[in-house]
């Protein structure tokens, strides 16, 4: 074998290691948290931890009910504040604006609000909605994990609306449909699974958040349904507990820590099944 | 006569591409559109159900009369229009639902409510493009995963099904291969009957076959229009004879 193609093999398997070292690395720190996540989270699990509220603080035992409530509660929220509002955003983008001034400025903001720091999110939503209002709020917390949202479905929403060819909805028009009506019957029919899919990873995204809900929906040690009134959740309690004297509250922490994960994951693992049985359909 | 296109120019912005086109497609007639690549063929088939205004820029000049009305002229409803001159395209364009939903979807545009009269309509459209007995026990299933013969006639279903007047057919054939192309070729001798049909296509025999008049388009402007059995027996212009001899193009 002469030099040139002993100097191309070499350079082929020096890219190969590389590359799969890296993706090693990456996923070992993702299994490392897992495994970590998993074996000190479950031995907090129990009927009491799903049911019962908060034990006072130094006595043992009680659990995490009420913020499990009010993360699911805000999240909900969140997604029926941020998700219609950023599908409708991205249709205008994909569908109306285009390559105008307009959606060239919007596209602009939305990648920048992605990359906010959700804590200053969280400062603006304390200076925008609790000061006004005198207290912090479940609404407060949903309105700021609705703005982290919004820009990430803003874009997949354009992304995927995109996805549908021109030439379809150019069918369309030419059997004399209005512009909703494709919109509306064969372009969201074309990306419902994506937008859907994006609109799930979304989801999980914030539910994962901590920082926007410190200064928003703050902290609550009892059931809390009321949108005015401070809430639980459970990343702050994770974050509460983790800072807090008590062996027993970094346990139940390392528990709530587990559920968060596990729940994203699950959320993050449908989605992507979802979208995989779109590329075999079409 | 269905359409008399009068000194029609048209823009791609400021880029002249259809020059002085003087041109009158008979009704219930099928008129064919030949021509090299580039020559304005497909520009010239998407100004008569005004395509181009989807994208900004675009500009007309001239007049095209369809039943005695000009259909550039202002304020013209395109809706309407659309749905009197439907469209089949190059690449079959089936809409990401069912067989039946597609044909339905423009049943439900020109007002047909009753879902009996949608169910007869969506058969009878299928029967019309010779798709019905192929794919009966398909209708529910997702056009996307018919055949591409299958999807370019359910496209002609689907345009056929709103019963326009005209008829404009994109290069229809292209992607497909002989039998699919000749099923579609009968299809069109039979819409010729209750249609007007207008065809861009590449292949010359297949213009030859299908059509009454055909028009050459070379650079922007047609060189020759007249019966397609003078075009291709006996042509007046030279660049005709050259082209469909296959001596260029």
């Amino acid at each position: 074998m002469n030099w040139f193609f002993l100097k191309r093999k070499i350079y082929n398997y020096t890219a190969l290691t590389l590359s799969l070292l890296s993706a090693a690395f990456g996923i070992f720190f993702l299994f490392w948290i897992l495994k970590d996540v998993l074996a000190m989270g479950l031995p907090a699990m129990g009927r009491a931890f799903f049911t019962e509220l908060p034990a006072p603080p130094g006595t043992e035992g009680g659990g995490m009910a009420n913020a499990i409530l009010g993360t699911l509660l805000m999240t909900v929220l969140a997604t029926i504040i941020g998700v219609p509002s950023g599908i409708l955003a991205g249709t205008y983008l994909s569908e109306y604006g285009r390559k105008s001034g307009v959606a060239s400025a919007v596209r602009f903001l939305s990648d920048i609000l992605v990359s906010a720091p959700s804590i200053v999110i969280g400062i603006f939503v304390y200076a925008v909605l609790v000061r006004p209002l005198k207290g912090f709020s479940a609404l407060a917390g949903s309105v700021a994990l609705a703005i982290i949202m919004l820009p990430v479905v803003v874009r997949t929403a354009e992304e995927m609306l995109k996805l549908v060819p021109d030439a379809t909805r150019e069918a369309a028009l030419a059997l004399g449909a209005p512009h909703w009506k494709v919109t509306v019957h064969v372009v969201y029919r074309g990306a419902l699974r994506g937008i859907t899919t994006g609109v799930m990873l979304a989801v999980a995204r914030v539910s994962g958040e901590t920082a926007p809900l410190l200064f928003t929906s703050f902290n609550n040690s009892f059931w809390n349904v009321k949108l005015t009134e401070p809430t639980a959740s459970l990343t702050v309690t994770i974050f509460n507990y983790a800072m807090g004297p008590y062996e027993d509250w970094h346990q139940k922490a390392w528990g709530a820590a587990f559920l968060i994960t596990a729940a994203v994951l699950l959320v993050t693992v449908t989605a992507r099944i979802f979208l995989r049985r779109k590329g075999r359909a079409e | 006569m269905k359409i008399r296109i009068k000194n029609l120019n048209f823009y791609y912005g400021a880029k002249k591409s259809l020059k002085n086109i003087n041109l009158n497609v008979m009704e219930n007639m099928v008129t064919a559109l030949i021509g090299p690549s580039g020559c304005g063929k497909t520009t010239f088939l998407r100004c008569l159900n005004r395509m181009h205004d989807l994208y900004p820029g675009n500009r007309y000049e001239g007049e095209i009369i369809l039943d005695g009305r000009n259909i550039l002229e202002k304020g013209l409803d395109h809706i309407k229009l659309r749905s009197k001159v439907g469209m089949v395209f190059q690449k079959p364009t089936p809409f990401p639902m069912s067989v039946y939903e597609n044909i339905a979807f423009g049943l439900k545009l020109t007002g047909v409510k009753k879902k009996s009269e949608i169910a007869e309509r969506v058969e009878k459209a299928l029967r019309d493009s010779a798709l019905f007995d192929e794919i009966k026990d398909r209708l529910h299933e997702p056009a996307l995963a018919l055949s591409g013969g299958q999807q370019q006639r359910l496209c002609i279903a689907r345009a056929v099904a709103v019963e326009p007047e005209v008829i404009l057919m994109d290069e229809p054939c292209s992607a497909l291969d002989p039998v699919a192309t000749a099923k579609i070729e009968d299809l069109m001798t039979d819409l010729k009957k209750n249609y007007t049909v207008v065809i861009v296509t590449h292949n010359m025999q297949q213009a030859a076959r299908v059509s009454e008049y055909t028009g050459f388009f070379m650079m922007g402007e047609v060189e020759e229009f007249d019966l397609t059995q003078k075009i291709f027996t006996a042509p007046s212009n030279k660049l005709t004879e050259d082209y469909i001899t296959g001596r260029f193009g």
